[in-house]
């Protein structure tokens, strides 16, 4: 067992009762190579507690309907869930309305709808998109493609030396020609935390909509749209303990409301002809074809598994692993771990000398050590740090101070390994 | 032995720390670039070809020292060979990796044994890999066989 972890948070630890809730996760009984798994890649995707598979096998078993599309009584029940959960999702995040929730296939369709719908039709030729430097591709690629496609220019605002974003340089770059600005909550690398508050008052002040990969974000921090006054927000279900292939997309109603459809088909249309039509209202208009049903089910017994946590207590928790791992991390020889000053969530990065992060990833998979290693699809902050890749461990609520020991003992096991 | 120094074995440790013809060719025949878009590793590759007989191999690049040995290693294995038998050792080394083939035994042409490059058996076992150890190969062929594709990327 790790000790300052156990001694530094002996409160917390009654707070958090780690054991009770790794119970919850039946991926955590399995062994990797004749070892117990230590899931460290929760930043790729979170484990599922037994009540969200159930969720989804509910439906499946129970109701298996379409919605929106039935009068009979199944196709009604799933309907009256599937908007339910929109409400608990509008809820979840302090959304304006349920209206302002759009299903989506997860945050990269969401990042893809604003930039094909709301960036295709706003934008002019010589407007400027404003991106990160510690963006994911996600929140990358759509705007270069709407930009191609637009005449719009994308710039990049860089980093400070403590690895978070350099306000100074963003309120330069903020000129009247930027029409968005679009930033992560939290680096999927680094763990950095932005601050959106401030990002969108600075954005506002020159016209600017700020849309937000809150991907990393939504497993750690309490999200409220209207606090952080954003324009639009997306994020993923897999990463918050929910199935994959479902994402939310929230939007401001008033520009959810002048935004053309991205997909047609059924279920977005108000009226069609064989040669023209008309559309739904938000949140429909966006949601053309058969949405992923038993996933949404999936996601609210997720929201309603997340009710019976303390999420301040969990988090406490898991950002002390975090910082358990990097202070172990920076104490072996040849380990470099590339930390942000200030709020961050708990994502640890770092490489090995003269070890490849793919060999390290390996030689820890050996171990039964889940971590993810490559460039973890932010080519440009790998030139901004100097690497062509890296390590990265990533923790939620139910990793307990063994992973850590595993971890630690893995690298130094690849270490010798590689007689490095 | 682990799965894990079964993999990484004395031969590809040592490949990878010191890696041959690890340099530019002057006067190559043909040249590509091996990336895998993926974990951004990348190599290029030079190979001289005269007459059907591979007379010199050379790459430079960074990556995983799976990637690293076996580009190392394969440009031992295919100096001197003739194109159409270095052909042969990929098809035979592909099988190997990706655990098609464990008994070199039934191969009656002993230039297509894989001799050292059967230390990379290993990586049958972690099939993520199978594209770090094929990555220089690849390129290889493209630089033999289309030597005017130049610096277009090769995707395992």
């Amino acid at each position: 067992m790790s000790r300052s972890v156990m001694s530094a948070s002996a409160d917390r630890a009654l707070a958090w009762d780690v054991d009770r809730v790794r119970a919850d996760f039946p991926a955590l009984r399995r062994s990797v190579r004749g070892h117990p798994l230590a899931y460290l890649d929760n930043a790729a995707t979170a484990l599922k507690p037994e009540s969200v598979i159930a969720g989804v096998a509910e439906y499946y078993t129970q109701v298996s309907a379409n919605v929106a599309r039935g009068v009979h009584t199944p196709s009604q029940e799933a309907t009256a869930r599937f908007e339910a959960v929109r409400e608990r999702v509008a809820a979840f995040i302090g959304a304006a309305s349920p209206a302002e929730v759009v299903f989506t296939a997860g945050t990269t369709a969401g990042l893809n709808l604003v930039a094909q719908s709301y960036g295709a039709a706003m934008l002019e030729p010589g407007d400027e998109i404003l991106v990160t430097e510690i963006e994911h591709h996600s929140n990358l690629v759509p705007w270069h493609l709407v930009a191609a496609r637009t005449g719009a220019v994308v710039r990049g605002v860089p980093l400070t030396e403590d690895l978070t974003l350099d306000l100074d340089r963003l309120e330069q770059m903020l000129s009247d020609r930027v029409r968005v600005v679009a930033v992560c909550h939290a680096s999927n690398v680094l763990g950095t935390v932005l601050p959106i508050k401030q990002i969108a008052a600075m954005a506002h002040r020159r016209g600017a909509v700020v849309v937000v990969d809150g991907a990393q974000a939504i497993p750690h921090l309490p999200v409220r749209v209207g606090d952080l006054g954003c324009d639009f927000y997306a994020f993923s279900a897999h990463k918050l303990f929910g199935p994959t292939g479902l994402g939310i997309l929230w939007g401001r109603t008033e520009l959810l409301a002048k935004m053309p459809p991205w997909q047609g088909g059924g279920g977005m249309i108000a009226q069609v002809e064989l040669t023209g039509s008309t559309y739904a209202p938000p949140p429909m208009r966006f949601e053309a074809g058969t949405p992923p049903i038993a996933e949404v089910y999936g996601l609210g017994a997720a929201l309603d598994y997340l009710d019976g946590w303390d999420r301040v207590a969990a988090t406490r928790y898991e950002d002390a692993l975090a910082d358990e791992a990097a202070e172990r991390l920076a104490g072996l020889s040849g380990v470099t771990v590339y930390r942000p000053r200030g709020p961050r969530v708990s994502v640890v990065t770092f490489t090995v000398a003269d070890i490849h992060p793919h060999d390290i990833g390996t030689a820890l998979d050996a171990k039964g050590v889940a971590v993810r290693a490559g460039h973890h699809c932010a080519q440009p902050l790998m030139r901004r740090l100097g690497v062509p890749a890296t390590v990265r461990v990533s923790f939620a609520p139910y990793n307990s101070p063994a992973d850590i020991d595993a971890l630690i003992t893995g690298v130094g096991h690849a270490q010798r390994v590689f007689g490095a | 032995m682990s799965d894990l120094d079964e993999l990484y074995q004395t031969l590809i440790l040592e490949h990878n720390k010191s890696p041959r013809n690890f340099r530019a060719l002057a006067g190559a025949s043909g040249h590509a670039a091996g990336r895998n878009p993926l974990c951004g590793d990348t190599f290029d590759v030079w190979v001289k070809v005269r007459d059907g007989l591979v007379e010199e191999v050379s790459f430079l690049g960074q990556g995983c020292a799976i990637s690293k040995a076996s580009a190392s290693m394969m440009t031992t294995a295919v100096k001197g060979k003739t194109v159409a038998d270095a052909d042969a050792l990929f098809r035979r080394f592909h099988q190997v990796v990706t655990g098609h083939a464990t008994d070199s035994a039934d191969l009656s042409d002993p230039k297509l044994t894989l001799g050292c490059l059967s230390a990379f058996a290993g990586v049958s076992a972690f099939p993520i890999r199978v594209k770090c150890a094929t990555l220089a190969w690849h390129a290889l062929m493209t630089a033999i066989h289309s030597p005017d594709a130049g610096v277009n990327s090769t995707t395992p």
